[in-house]
């Protein structure tokens, strides 16, 4: 063990006194990046990658995050940061400090979409035999997107000594793509599109689609081939696709109509500001972050279970606020609530502008939303499966809270028949108000979940309210299950008819159906049955 | 003091206040400020209100127009269309401005413009639009399609080899038209129909997984693809969060926009979107000591270093400047004596050039191209290297390619159709 540390250190140490030596070498290279224009900076970065310098490869990394300045006085490459109108300028290499200098001394050196490949190529050659699986596997996609023939004797050093096969078959993949688009001999060509068929996905069949455009008839006879197996293939994924945005955008109409649900669907106030819970709980999302922002980084991860509980308070207890100071006065005259409650959601918007300004907020994405599962040929993103399961979990805990806590019950009884309730000792307008502060408050947590998909603005809440009273007037008023059935079937409903009808007849479609479904049904899918429905 | 010496006084007082109130207005040019401050538009609009105040206050500094100081007058027309022309109208009638600037969407710009041909005001608008239009009492400091689109369009095919393109659009007067245009000139550039893709969604679309998806379809068929987007307002912040979730890339698939900018970006966390385009006269980004100065008097005036500046701060910047000079020019606010001052007055714009009026009431501009930053601001790619004029009338579609607009005498006139020589021909 001992001696493997010593070795270790060893190593290390003579890697750090070669990086020294290379780095002067490199220096003259990396000067050449501020070139002016983005062909000289292509030159640079070409003759960088030319060196198969491992330490070129930072270098790279910093030009691609345009974190490279040059400086103003002597022109040369130096690393920036930005701090409000000044920069702090550190050497390239050992990011030692130099000095902060106002943003008119140091020039960005810019980058562009074809430079950012050229530098991604780069990169992935500089970086295809690194140690660290994870950078290998980056190197060799992008390996795969530059299909650069010049890099055909380094792929195959790479496949020869790679150990993991997953890395394994995204570098055979590579050399597939660069064979069929460039291979010497037909039957060359033709065994790499085989292979790369077989990968049955979108990206190859854009790359069979390069291939064909420009080979031989036998290529191109073999590569439409493999796109049609591919494109059979797809048809039936393309299909489930659908039904899967199609929950997805059920389970977030779930999310904004579930609060409504109750404030209109069992107590039967018509809450026009129930839009503005949602976004009382995105700005909730938004404080909860900006103090973690600047407080305590290491919680950002959490933030959005931070902002839960507190979402819920803020919007419930502005539901209760609202309840005591307005609606109980106007139970039983429901034109006057409409009117009160739409007036209570433009002060409530012009108050949110007022405090945070009328532009959009950021509200960023926790790492463990970010990126998508592939599932077959689905591919599902991973904040839209946060989401639906987010919305299954909420509507759970609300059919269980309902059905078995004491508060449930005396909700359903005052609902049912208020003046039994109240004479069997209930205090119906304490259970009136706790009731409108629990649809708020899930409204304002329906808002968390919101603000990682939509926009952190005062209007966030005037796009879901007329989505929501549609969900629970066709799912059935006074109904949680027909909420949620009618959620997922206006979702899916509109997403199967997005793609060939387009996302404005697809809307009005929908409105159609529901008038038309109305007339037929005017107490939705799941009528209530009994006294409930006359009270 | 009996009660006599009482009303003596108080009329003295009220007299003096109404002789010292008159004395003021005469002192002072009013200019209006059309914005909508609530509703939805106030994302937008307020910074405008805000720029406004400070060229005003800048102006008051240096001594104000004429000899006399600018007054500031601010209405709130709630991003209510028909409230545009009620507020528009009281601006000139009751409160006699000079000029107005203001309005952001087209629709509320039709709405105000038969206000100011009645009363013969000056209107500025300062934001990019449809085109098409050309009135003797607008000034239209925004882009033209010609100056935005078009050179976007030009970059794409040329820098990245795009060959096929999806035009997606939110679904009002601005994008259907742009994207007509657009169709055209594709179409004038060899681009086949199977490999153009038009699109509308409504306002505030908010659920982009279809399209997104239909665009990585779009998008496989071999060919270089490029999105252009005119989508509008807050439809904006779900699409690119869509785009990162399903992860288009900028090096695969670059959206290029039209209504996107560093006040649109303060929204999103940029780091998914480094890369995607948007096209601009303006950029806050710009390198240039006009820019850097007009960035320190913005930070210092709003009080927050956080905030940005975008490309139609700088529309107004050189709309207020030239009204000022055209002014200046005339010796008098009068509007007609503006009207005819005003055509060939030449400001300095942000981006180290000089902006020009135009015998059609559009201006000269730079055309940039900015790629998406992850801190939020735009780097620029690629500049036009002259001036574009702004052109009121498209040339790529049937009913506006015979008309030009020239509102110097004798001509006068709006839409002249050159084909048949004479004014009023097709088109609004």
């Amino acid at each position: 063990m001992r001696l493997f540390c010593a070795c270790a250190v060893l190593l290390l140490s003579l890697t750090a006194l070669g990086n020294a030596r290379a780095d002067e070498d490199l220096r003259p290279l990396v000067d050449a990046l501020g070139g002016g224009n983005f062909r000289e900076t292509a030159g640079a970065v070409a003759d960088l990658a030319a060196t198969g310098n491992p330490a070129a490869a930072p270098v790279l990394e910093l030009l691609r995050a345009g974190d490279l300045y040059t400086r103003r006085s002597d022109g040369v490459v130096v690393r920036g940061a930005r701090a409000g109108r000044d920069i702090a300028l550190s050497d390239v290499f050992t990011g030692e400090e130099l000095e902060t200098v106002g943003r008119r001394e140091a020039r960005q050196i810019r980058v562009n979409n074809s430079l950012r490949r050229d530098i991604d190529a780069a990169l992935g050659q500089l970086t295809l035999l690194s140690p660290d699986p994870r950078v290998r596997a980056g190197a060799a996609q992008a390996m795969f997107n530059a299909r650069d023939s010049a890099a055909l004797p380094l792929l195959e050093e790479a496949i020869a000594r790679e150990e993991e096969p997953e890395i394994m078959e995204r570098l055979i993949l590579a050399r597939a793509a660069i064979q069929a688009l460039h291979g010497e001999s037909d039957s060359v060509r033709l065994e790499a599109i085989d292979e790369i068929a077989q990968r049955g996905d979108r990206e190859a069949s854009a790359l069979l689609a390069t291939v064909a455009r420009d080979a031989p008839p036998a290529v191109t006879e073999a590569a439409e081939a493999g796109i049609a197996a591919i494109e059979r293939r797809l048809a039936l994924w393309n299909m489930a696709q659908n039904v899967v945005f199609g929950l997805s955008l059920g389970s977030v109409l779930l999310l904004a109509a579930i609060g409504l649900a109750i404030t209109f669907g069992v107590m039967g106030v018509i809450n026009m500001a129930h839009g503005e819970m949602v976004m009382l709980g995105a700005y909730t999302t938004f404080v909860v972050q900006e103090i973690i922002r600047t407080s305590a980084p290491w919680l950002f991860d959490w933030s959005l279970l931070i902002a839960l509980p507190l979402a819920f308070l803020v919007a419930g207890a502005v539901g209760v606020a609202i309840e005591r100071g307005v609606i109980r006065f106007l139970y039983g005259r429901p034109l006057e609530t409409l009117l009160a409650t739409w007036g209570l959601s433009l002060i409530l918007q012009q108050a949110v502008r007022t405090i945070f300004g009328p532009t959009n907020r950021q509200v960023g994405t926790p790492d463990w939303m970010t990126g998508s599962i592939e599932l077959g040929g689905l591919s599902l993103a991973m904040n839209r499966v946060v989401i639906i399961l987010f919305a299954l979990a909420v509507f759970a805990a609300l059919i269980v809270f309902l059905r078995r806590s004491r508060f449930g019950l005396h909700m359903r009884a005052v609902t049912q028949n208020r003046a039994m309730a109240s004479s069997m000792g209930i205090r119906t307008n304490w259970v009136d108000a706790l009731t409108f502060g629990l649809g708020s408050g899930i409204a304002g947590i329906a808002g968390v979940a919101l603000s990682q998909i939509d926009n952190v603005s005062p209007n966030l809440g005037q796009a879901y309210i007329i989505d929501s009273f549609m969900v629970v007037v066709f799912g059935g008023v006074g109904n949680l299950w027909g909420t949620l059935v009618g959620a997922m079937t206006l979702g899916v409903a509109n997403k199967l008819m997005e793609p060939w009808a387009g996302a404005v007849l697809a809307k009005i479609f929908v409105l159609v159906f529901i008038i038309l479904f109305i007339q037929k049904r005017p107490r939705g899918l799941f009528a209530l049955k009994g006294r409930a429905v006359d009270a | 003091m009996n009660r006599p010496a009482i009303l003596a006084a108080a009329t003295g007082l009220l007299m003096a206040s109404t002789a010292l109130h008159s004395a003021y207005a005469q002192e002072t040019i009013k200019v209006g400020i059309l914005h909508s401050l609530s509703g939805t538009m106030a994302i937008s609009e307020t910074t405008l209100k805000d720029v406004m105040l400070m060229l005003i206050e800048q102006q008051n500094e240096e001594g104000g127009v004429l000899g006399m100081q600018l007054e500031p007058v601010v209405v709130d027309p709630a991003s209510d269309w028909p409230l545009f022309a009620e507020k528009a109208r009281e601006l000139i009638e009751v409160e006699g401005v000079a000029a107005t600037f203001g309005t952001w969407t087209s629709v509320s710009r039709k709405s105000v413009l038969p206000v100011f041909e009645e009363l013969n005001g000056l209107l500025f608008y300062p934001v990019q639009y449809e085109g098409e239009e050309s009135s003797r009492n607008v000034f239209y400091t925004g882009a033209a399609p010609n100056q935005q689109a078009i050179p976007a369009v030009d970059y794409l095919m040329e820098v990245e080899g795009v060959e096929r393109w999806v035009l997606e659009g939110t679904d009002y007067v601005y994008p259907r038209t742009t994207n007509k245009i657009l169709e055209a000139y594709l179409k004038s550039h060899g681009v086949a129909d199977e490999d153009i893709s038009i699109n509308y969604t409504p306002f505030g679309h908010a659920d982009w997984q279809t399209r997104v998806s239909f665009i990585k379809d779009f998008g496989a068929e071999g060919k270089k693809t490029a999105v252009v987007s005119t989508i509008n307002g807050d439809a904006n912040v779900p699409f690119y969060k869509e785009l990162a979730a399903q992860g288009v890339a900028a090096s695969d698939i670059p959206v290029v926009a039209f209504s996107v900018g560093e006040e649109e970006l303060a929204g999103l966390d940029t780091a998914p979107l480094v890369g995607h385009l948007a096209a601009w006269n303006y950029f806050m980004s710009v390198d240039t000591d006009a820019n850097y100065d007009f960035i320190d008097t913005w930070l210092e005036f709003i009080g927050d270093e956080e905030r940005v500046t975008n490309d139609p701060m700088e529309a107004h910047y050189i709309g207020f400047n030239m009204w000022v000079k055209a002014v200046e020019k005339a010796g008098t606010t009068d509007p007609d004596a503006v009207i005819d001052a005003i055509i060939g007055v030449s400001v300095p714009n942000l981006s180290g050039g000089y902006s020009a009026m135009m015998p059609n009431h559009h201006i000269t501009k730079p055309v940039l191209i900015g790629e998406i930053q992850d801190d939020g601001q735009f780097a620029i790619v690629y500049e036009t290297p002259g001036l574009v004029v702004g052109d009121a009338w498209s040339d790529y579609l049937e009913g506006s390619k015979d008309l030009i607009a020239d509102w110097r005498a004798p001509m006068s006139c709006g839409n002249f159709n050159v084909a048949t020589g004479t004014c009023g021909g097709s088109g609004s």
